[in-house]
Parts: structure tokens; C-alpha cells; sequence
């Protein structure tokens, strides 16, 4: 009992400081909007207000049990699915096919609570991948065939496998980890913590600095300045949070640092990418001062599965 | 007894809504919060009328009254219990050989008696997300009863998730989108002119993701 309240503590330190963060960022837009009543801040008002509802949700779920918190993840995947599904065209006689697609959510769920690796790697990429195409032909609708398949397939990928490697960290064997503080929950929350920190942290670097663009068809407000102010406060606090939560050295916390800000970017992108190909500025209208959940999570459907490989290849 | 297993019904539907649907309402605060008022909508599904029940508060639930083809949704004995009583339906006979009475009686006491009313003017659910003509039935109600608004409401998605004829419900995001209501012009040929101006712009409102 007392070994596991030790090991504990570190977590809850680290989420003690979240929502600190959290906290004083509140206090910083509200003092914001008072002093400059001629303006209208009321979007990020509501961007902080909806922080303050993930948060606790991501807290409680995390606290109570780590059941709990894969289910969230399996909702996450759910309702990014059926806004990607929503949102992409498609045909009327796929209204089974993506059935099926769904279903593959808890079956791929399950197989991170189970902590089955093998089955959790080649669910969706191989069974899923082989099953699909072969659901959709069954209603001999030839025309659109490839078209309607890559797009399932790709949407499948992104929101419900990448997503699902978040949740595996949760039961990662780490040998030898539980006397450093460092646990399955640890790196889950580096990583989602680092990840959003990350937008926030290339959003604000832009947003003062911004000047040389980087992809300005796809997304005219990512800038150099932006990406590169954020990979190194990202980077920074890779370092100086990693020994509390996770196995990390200081090189291997820089590396896991950069990789983030990096992928995290290139996921902002490509979903950004889409949502310029669709016609739409925003995925959905879920979260109320982020647009849709897809919008929220963009960044981690990359950040997740590379820092997950990084993360087993060095540690278990 | 029934009242119990009315809000118990729509207590459920409201959760598998949020979940499995979930709803992107524009401008809710036009919904009539009193009656009399009549809620005309696009018809696509059987999640339609369940839908727009969602939009009004729960303890309301028994005072909203959706119009339905008697013919259907009578069919036997237990779907009438069902559409009579939890749904709180208002039958109207549409096969038109009753003339001694006004089929739409019904329909002027529930708005005497202050209640809202859902009405699908397309007549049926008809091919999945695309809008038929619309009937006059309306109309008539409206003439009949001036002072009573006619709230025009455009739902989108909900044709995909569970179309006429099938029974697997697909989870999809749906739009809802509600319109200012319109009040009785003074002539039929308005009326309709306004009706269908009004669900136009609101179908118009957002480009939808091509459903072939």
C-alpha cells in the first residue's frame, strides 16, 4: 500500500501542476478581456472554458481507474469516426460497411485493455484493412469502389488506431519502472499533456513572432517562428517534467520532446490538409471555442503512435 | 402510468441521441418554449420526430405532439398504444374518404388547447436527404389559426444514420438547423411562398458532405 502511494505521488504532482497551469492561464485571459473591453476575446474565453471540461475529464477519468481511462479513449475514437464520417463524402450503400468500421472500435479497444500487443498491431492495419473492401463489394456498387475504400480505410487509421496507441501506454510493461515514479499513466499523460501544450505553446509563438510561412495554401497561420518557438518550449519542458513521470533521460526526454512538437505539427497539418479538400473550417462543432473534437486532436493522431514506438523501443 | 413510461422513453432517446447521434442545433433559442406553435420540418427518417421531441425540454414532453399518417402508424394494436400514447401522436386520416369531417380537426384542439405540434409537410419520409414538395395541410392550419407561429426547422444527416427501409441505425453527426417562425401572411400562395423560401435558405446554410 505505502509503495504504491509513493508511487503515485509523482502522477498526482503532475497533475497538480495542470491544472495549476490551467489555473493561471484562466487568470491570464480573463485578465486579458477586462483590459482591453474594446475587443472581442470571447473565442478564447470559450477555448478556456472547454479546457477547463476536458481536463476534468481526462483527471477523473484518470484517477478513478485505468479501465475507465480506455474508455474515454474508445469515446474519443467514436466521436472522431462519426465526425470524420460526417464530414467525407459517402455512399448510400455503405451505410453497413461503416457499420463494421465502428465496430472495429471496441474489438481494437479491447485489445489494449487486455494488453494483447500483437493483436492491438495488426487489428485494424491488417484484419480490418483485408475486411473492409471485401464488406463493400458485397453490394456490387462498383462506381466510387476505390475512392469510398482508401477514404474508410484512412479515416479508420487515423482516428481509431493512431488514437489507440495513447491508450496502450496505460498497460506498456515498463521493467523496472515503478521505482524511478515512472508508470504506463506517467507517459500517457506526458504525452497528451506535451501534445496539447504543444499547440498552445506554436499557436502563442506564432501569434507573436509569426512572419515566414510554412505551408500557407494548407494552413496560412503556421509559421516558422511558431513551429520553432514550440518545439523548443516543448523540448524545454520535455526535459524538466520527464524525470517525474517517466523513464527518460535527459536525451532520451529532449528526443521525446522534439518528436512531439514535430509530429504534432505535421498531424495539424494534414488535418488541416483534409478539411481545406472537404471545403470546411472546421470538423465539427463538439467542443465549443475549438471547432470539432477532430480539430482538438489532430496533433495527437501522429504524436501518439511515434511516441509510442519510441517509447517500447527503448524501454521494454 | 403512461406518463411515467413517456418520460422514461424520451429520458433514453435523449441519451442515444447525444451518443450515437449528437446534435449541432443552430439558433435553439428560436424554438417555441410555449404553445400553441406548430414545428414543420423536413421528413427523412423515423429519427426525425424523435429528434425535434429532444429539442424541447423533457418536462414539456407530453404537451409536443407530432401529426402522423393514422394508416401507419395505427397498423395494430400495440405500435397505436406505442405512437398514441408514449409518442403522443396525433392520427390524421389521409385516405380522404371520411368527408363528413374535417381530417384536421384533431390538429385545431390540440393548438386550441395550447399544445405544439410537429408536422412533416413533405407528406412522407421519400427518398433520403432530399426534399420533396411541399403540401398544404400546413396551410390550412395556419389559416385557421393566425396568431399561431409555424417555426420552420431544416435537419440534415439524420436520412443517413437510419433511412426509410432500413433498420440499422449508423452513427453520423446531425445538423439542425431552425429558422424564424412565420406567422399566417393572409393568403395561401404566400404562406407556401414563405414556407418554402424559409427551407430553402436554411437547407442552403452550410454545404453538406455528397451522399451518393
Amino acid at each position: 500500500m505505502s509503495q504504491m502511494m509513493t508511487a503515485l505521488q509523482p502522477l498526482h504532482l503532475a497533475l497538480l501542476g495542470i491544472w495549476g497551469l490551467l489555473i493561471a492561464a484562466s487568470l491570464l485571459v480573463w485578465a486579458l478581456a477586462r483590459s482591453r473591453p474594446d475587443k472581442d476575446y470571447s473565442e478564447l474565453v470559450q477555448r478556456t472554458q472547454s479546457w477547463w471540461g476536458m481536463i476534468a475529464i481526462f483527471t477523473a477519468a484518470f484517477l478513478l481507474s485505468r479501465t475507465l481511462s480506455i474508455i474515454v479513449f474508445a469515446l474519443v475514437s467514436f466521436l472522431a469516426l462519426k465526425e470524420y464520417f460526417s464530414m467525407i463524402p459517402t455512399r448510400r450503400a455503405d451505410r453497413r460497411v461503416l457499420f463494421w468500421a465502428y465496430l472495429a472500435i471496441p474489438v481494437q479497444y479491447y485489445w489494449v485493455a487486455d494488453g494483447w500487443y500483437g493483436m492491438f498491431a495488426v487489428f485494424i492495419p491488417v484484419y480490418m484493412f483485408l475486411f473492409l473492401p471485401f464488406a463493400m463489394l458485397l453490394s456490387q456498387q462498383t462506381d466510387g469502389f476505390l475512392k469510398a475504400v482508401g477514404t474508410l480505410n484512412w479515416g479508420l487509421m487515423l482516428c481509431v488506431f493512431a488514437i489507440s496507441h495513447a491508450a496502450f501506454l496505460l498497460v506498456l510493461p515498463l521493467p523496472g519502472a515503478a521505482e524511478d515514479g515512472a508508470s504506463g499513466a506517467g507517459l500517457l499523460l506526458f504525452l497528451v499533456f506535451l501534445t496539447q501544450f504543444n499547440d498552445v505553446a506554436q499557436y502563442t509563438w506564432g501569434k507573436l513572432f509569426g512572419r515566414h510561412k510554412i505551408v500557407p495554401v494548407v494552413s496560412p497561420k503556421k509559421t516558422w517562428e511558431g513551429f520553432l518557438g514550440g518545439l523548443a518550449t516543448t523540448t524545454l519542458l520535455a526535459v524538466l517534467v520527464a524525470p517525474l513521470v517517466t523513464p527518460f533521460g535527459p536525451l532520451h526526454a529532449a528526443i521525446a520532446g522534439a518528436l512531439i512538437a514535430a509530429a504534432g505539427f505535421i498531424g495539424d497539418v494534414t488535418v488541416s490538409a483534409v478539411k481545406r479538400d472537404l471545403g470546411v473550417k472546421d470538423t465539427g462543432a463538439l467542443i465549443p471555442g475549438h471547432g470539432g473534437i477532430m480539430d482538438r486532436i489532430d496533433s495527437l493522431t501522429f504524436t501518439a503512435p511515434l511516441f509510442f514506438h519510441f517509447t517500447r523501443y527503448f524501454y521494454t | 402510468m403512461t406518463r411515467c413510461l413517456q418520460y422514461l422513453f424520451f429520458l433514453s432517446v435523449r441519451i442515444a441521441v447525444t451518443l450515437l447521434l449528437g446534435l449541432n442545433i443552430r439558433r435553439r433559442e428560436l424554438l417555441p418554449k410555449e404553445g400553441p406553435a406548430i414545428i414543420v420540418a423536413n421528413h427523412n427518417s423515423h429519427l426525425d420526430t424523435l429528434v425535434l421531441m429532444c429539442l424541447m425540454p423533457l418536462s414539456r414532453i407530453a404537451r409536443v405532439r407530432p401529426v402522423a399518417a393514422a394508416d401507419y402508424f395505427l397498423r395494430t394494436r400495440w405500435l397505436a398504444f406505442f405512437s398514441t400514447r408514449i409518442l403522443g401522436i396525433i392520427p390524421i386520416d389521409r385516405s380522404g374518404t371520411a368527408r363528413s369531417r374535417d381530417p384536421l380537426a384533431p390538429c385545431h384542439e390540440a393548438l386550441a388547447r395550447g399544445e405544439i405540434l410537429i408536422l412533416f409537410p413533405e407528406g412522407t419520409r421519400g427518398q433520403p436527404e432530399e426534399m420533396a414538395a411541399l403540401k398544404k395541410g400546413v396551410a390550412l392550419l395556419s389559416a385557421k389559426a393566425p396568431e399561431v407561429p409555424v417555426v420552420p426547422v431544416f435537419t440534415h444527416g439524420l436520412g443517413k444514420a437510419l433511412p426509410k427501409g432500413s433498420f440499422l441505425l449508423v452513427p453520423f453527426f446531425c445538423d439542425i438547423f431552425v429558422g424564424a417562425p412565420i406567422h399566417w401572411p393572409g393568403s395561401r400562395p404566400d404562406f407556401m411562398a414563405q414556407l418554402n423560401a424559409a427551407f430553402r435558405t436554411l437547407s442552403h446554410e452550410k454545404t453538406f458532405a455528397p451522399w451518393e
